[in-house]
């Protein structure tokens, strides 16, 4: 099928709605406050009018016969005594206002101009694009006339005062005259313009004429969207919009008295203004210079604009995100024995949570097998839906009853058990394996578990973070989430090619530990690091010591790949030398498996790490995704044993180094203070030399800046010189398990110089930093280089620079993810339905070609190696048989 | 709008180093394209009349033109545009 042109929304009219239009729709005129009489039936021509639709379960709706829940709901409507301002148009009648003359309602502009202008409006609207630029262009241009073209009549300067008062100023002799424009006044104005004015000033004076911006008549919105509560006490409790109706009609029928009676203009301004009030916070509670109209209790009431408005509102919170059920959250926390497409559910979760069974022949038995244990007992049952539909709760007492009941055709909501296919989330969801598909393990106590190793793809750690679990429900939904989501086709990212799951801290500094040693490890102890593993036998060792067999860590490691494995490539903690010798390298860090065998090198972040480890892409790609899970398992509780095997710590000691290394930092800070002293002299003197393209001034801060990042660069170096393999956090860092040379170094050595927006600090008082230095002062420690380590402790001043860069990273951090956030959201937003077809193409929901061939080459970044355009060669090596020699 | 006056010195789309290859396409090659992708004409990407290398190469409204560009991931990338005329 070829659809040649799919249909699309053609357009959508906005407009005002006549007061003509709002006496149409309605159904009945509202006269009265109340809403129920004393045998709390809704009073006629009341605020809960049964011709307004019904909310009462019994009653039918006087309009259209339906009972609650059938009817939709009706609109009625007050006419006003007097008509008000609707404020959302208050600043829009400002601009009219101004624009009109006083006296015959023209548009004071000439009838040449005008058509001009409705040309222009005309095109862009075509188009399709905006004309408010020439609408505001029409609305500076008229106010500029002083009297009317059409009438002669001078025109008076209009003064606005929020949120609806109309001011007009007169000006005699000097002498100004104030006069306040009431909503009537400008109702006649706006009037007497024209269509063809309306025109001009951007209004379709068929959908929307200007006088309609100011209400004569109020619509009562149906009763079904201010549905009033019965409490327990038998009280009834009205919606906020009914509270404010009630208002609005009372003044309105005081207002009438009061007229009709002859009160003075005075109590008549006033009670108008009260109305005015009335009906703005019925449309908005929250406009600037109105106070809020508050419930008895002191809460704001939720008008109209409240319902819409905001996170909690109509759009955000109801119709593009809302609740859902069979849904858990929980605190999450660790669990390496789990596999890592398990998550450990509590039990008090499961028995909540339930997965519809229908009973089939095949079935059955199971099913009634549930229904009998009921819902105490955990895998249990919690309801049992009747072949009529009918749902019957499975107690304690009714569960053996019940499970003899249980028919072919039934269903029974059982609850869930170990193995069962569950969507576990973080947030934010920022990429696709945000949620994946886990399977169940039900544990005690009250928290989610995972495994470390798909901490990763989340970003989640433990230090109090939350998840979310949603249960499928259907057959074709837990198909789907096993194939496309389930955690074991996730492990490689589809964002660089490489995989997002793997070892993670300890698990690499433990198979570092363990695969770098040459220890030779005795039956006992191999045995103890296989012990989590599905190892039945150890390979042969590789000699005798004291006349008991012995095995090598590499032996161990290689007791969980799997055969076949051939790869050869360059470890984490490769020194990177100029001229790389191989198979012969010194560190251990040339890593050479052939046929599942760890022949030599050293396993480390490259090899199992999330985002790096080599291991694991090619176990994912080449062998079977299930290969490479059992993997990660294996290697992740391997590592744990291979950690505790020789125990692992870092303390206050380890930042340690000696006197003479000390003493070297300290003249090489005392070096670098010197030269940055004869710069500022050469500065001084007008000697230093101008970069291209810098100032004098920029010159020198930058030589300054080379200058110390030098000076901390060769303490780093001195104090690494050490700080030896023996080193915790050396050992982490060379590794990749965490942290860098550069963190040791601000601990050990020196941290260094401080800076803000990428240079020194030049911020504080006039003249200086902070007043501990002179004014002018150029040197290294008036402008934040810390000379300390953070083993020695900071200086009072260093301890302030610090405490100011800091802050820049804070502030940094939490500027860049929300603008990064909403970025992203836009992106997706103007991305989502886009598709890759199967011929390749990248098509939208018309099916218009985006794109002829997916990312011009038509490669799937996930199955591509580390995104590098290097899959081929990969395959004709293997061809060829290039790697296995 | 003013002719102007050819004077041999326009600046020629075409020949600047980043304007990748433009030809427009004959009868026969638009239907291959079109059946190969199963396509209507309409649901190609578009480009205006007026743009600088459309312009060059004379395309007319309604007519197809083959884009040939380097790719960073492709090397070599081939796209079409159906020629639509531009608002203004």
């Amino acid at each position: 099928m070829v659809v040649a042109t799919p249909k699309r929304i053609k357009q959508i009219k906005f407009g005002l709605i006549s007061p003509k239009e709002y006496r149409k729709m309605s159904v009945t005129r509202v006269i009265t406050a109340d809403t129920y009489d004393d045998d709390g039936f809704p009073i006629d021509m009341g605020l809960m009018d049964t011709k307004l639709g019904v909310i009462d379960p019994g009653l039918r709706c006087k309009t259209c016969g339906g009972r609650a829940g059938e009817c939709p709901g009706h609109f009625g409507h007050i006419e006003l005594v007097a008509p008000v301002i609707h404020v959302g148009f208050a600043k829009l009648l400002r601009k009219i206002l101004r624009a009109i003359c006083r006296e015959c309602g023209a548009l004071l502009l000439d009838p040449k101009k005008k058509e001009e202008y409705i040309e222009q409006i005309r095109i862009l609207r075509k188009m399709g694009q905006s004309a408010e630029d020439v609408v505001s262009e029409v609305f500076k241009e008229a106010r500029k006339s002083g009297t009317c073209q059409y009438c002669g009549e001078a025109q008076q300067d209009i003064k606005f005062e929020k949120p609806s008062a109309y001011i007009e100023v007169d000006e005699v002799d000097g002498i100004k005259y104030e006069h306040k424009l009431m909503p009537t006044d400008i109702r006649t104005r706006l009037e007497k313009m024209s269509d063809v004015d309306a025109e001009v000033i951007g209004m379709d004076p068929n959908n929307a004429r200007p006088e309609w911006m100011i209400l004569t008549v109020l619509p009562v919105p149906p009763v079904t969207m201010r549905p009033s509560i019965t409490l327990e006490s038998g009280q009834r409790s009205e919606d906020d919009l009914t509270h404010k109706l009630v208002d609005i009609i009372r003044i309105n029928q005081r207002f009438q008295e009061n007229r009709e009676a002859g009160a003075p203009q005075l109590i008549i301004e006033d009670l108008w203004e009260l109305l005015q009030y009335h009906v703005t916070t019925f449309i908005d509670n929250a406009v600037s210079g109105v106070p809020p109209a508050r419930h008895r209790s002191g809460r704001p009431l939720k008008t109209l604009s409240q319902r819409l408005k905001g996170k909690e509102g109509r759009f955000r919170g109801s119709l593009s995100g809302k609740r859902v059920n069979f849904s858990a959250r929980t605190v999450i926390s660790p669990d390496p024995n789990l596999r890592i497409f398990e998550v450990g559910v509590p039990e008090a979760i499961a028995k909540e949570l339930t997965i519809t069974m229908n009973v089939t022949p095949r079935n059955i038995e199971e099913a009634r097998e549930y229904t009998r244990r009921g819902p105490e007992n955990h895998p249990g049952a919690n309801y049992v839906i009747r072949a009529d539909g009918r749902r019957v709760k499975v107690t304690e007492i009714n569960g053996e009853e019940l499970a003899e009941l249980v028919e072919i055709g039934w269903k029974v909501e059982r609850q869930l058990k170990d193995g069962d296919i569950v969507l576990f989330n973080r947030q934010p969801s920022l990429h696709r394996m945000s949620i994946m598909a886990h399977e169940i393990k039900v544990l005690p106590h009250k928290t989610f578990r995972l495994n470390p190793a798909v901490c990763p793809p989340y970003n989640a750690d433990f230090d109090g973070d939350e998840m979310n679990m949603h249960v499928p429900q259907n057959e074709e939904a837990r198909a789907e989430a096993k194939i496309l989501m389930h955690v074991k086709n996730n492990i490689l990212s589809p964002r660089f090619g490489g995989p997002i799951i793997g070892g993670i801290h300890d698990h690499i500094s433990g198979l570092f530990l363990l695969t770098n040693s040459k220890d030779k490890i005795n039956k006992n102890d191999a045995l103890e690091l296989l012990a989590k593993m599905e190892i039945r036998e150890l390979p042969e060792p590789v000699g005798k010591e004291n006349g008991a067999p012995y095995w090598t860590s590499k032996q161990i490691f290689s007791q969980i790949l799997p055969g076949g494995l051939d790869i050869e490539f360059k470890a984490e903690i490769c020194e990177k030398c100029d001229q790389c010798k191989g198979v012969d390298c010194e560190h251990d860090a040339y890593v050479v498996i052939k046929d599942g065998v760890l022949e030599q090198g050293t396993i480390d972040e490259k090899a199992v790490g999330a985002f790096k480890g080599i291991i694991i892409d090619k176990l994912t790609k080449e062998f079977t995704p299930d290969i490479a899970c059992k993997f990660i398992d294996d290697a992740t509780r391997l590592s744990i044993r291979g950690i505790m095997r020789k125990g692992f710590s870092f303390g206050i000691d380890d930042e340690y180094i000696p006197d003479e290394a000390q003493s070297q930092i300290n003249e090489v800070l005392e070096s670098a203070s010197d030269k940055v002293e004869k710069l500022i002299a050469a500065y001084k003197a007008g000697e230093l030399e101008q970069l291209p393209g810098r100032t004098i001034d920029e010159t020198l801060e930058m030589e300054i800046m080379k200058e110390l990042s030098k000076a901390r660069d060769s303490t780093g170096e001195i104090a690494g010189r050490h700080l030896g393999m023996e080193n915790s956090a050396v050992i982490m860092a060379r590794s990749g398990a965490r942290g860098s040379m550069l963190n040791l170094t601000q601990m050990a050595a020196c941290v260094g110089q401080q800076a803000v927006r990428g240079e020194r600090i030049q911020r504080g008082y006039a003249g200086r930093t902070l007043p501990h230095f002179d004014k002018g002062d150029l040197g290294a420690s008036a402008h934040g280089f810390v000379k300390s380590s953070y083993k020695n402790g900071l200086s009072p001043t260093e301890y302030f620079f610090h405490a100011i860069g800091g802050r820049e990273g804070l502030v940094d951090t939490a500027v860049r993810t929300s603008q990064s956030g909403y970025l992203q959201r836009r992106l997706v937003n103007a991305m989502q339905d886009l598709e890759v077809q199967y011929d390749g193409t990248v098509r939208d929901t018309r099916n218009m070609i985006i794109q002829f061939k997916y990312g011009e080459d038509g490669i799937d970044p996930m199955n591509s190696d580390f995104s590098k355009p290097e899959a081929a060669k990969r395959i004709i090596d293997s061809v060829m048989g290039k790697v296995k020699e | 709008m003013k002719h102007k006056e050819a004077t041999g010195r326009e600046f020629k789309p075409l020949e600047h180093v980043m304007v990748p290859e433009h030809e427009v396409l004959d009868k026969n090659e638009i239907d291959k394209i079109l059946a190969g992708y199963n396509i209507e004409k309409e649901q190609l990407p578009k480009i205006y009349d007026s743009d600088p290398a459309a312009a060059a190469i004379k395309a007319k409204v309604g007519d197809v033109i083959r884009i040939i560009r380097q790719s960073p991931t492709a090397g070599r990338a081939v796209f079409y545009r159906m020629v639509i005329k531009s608002s203004k």
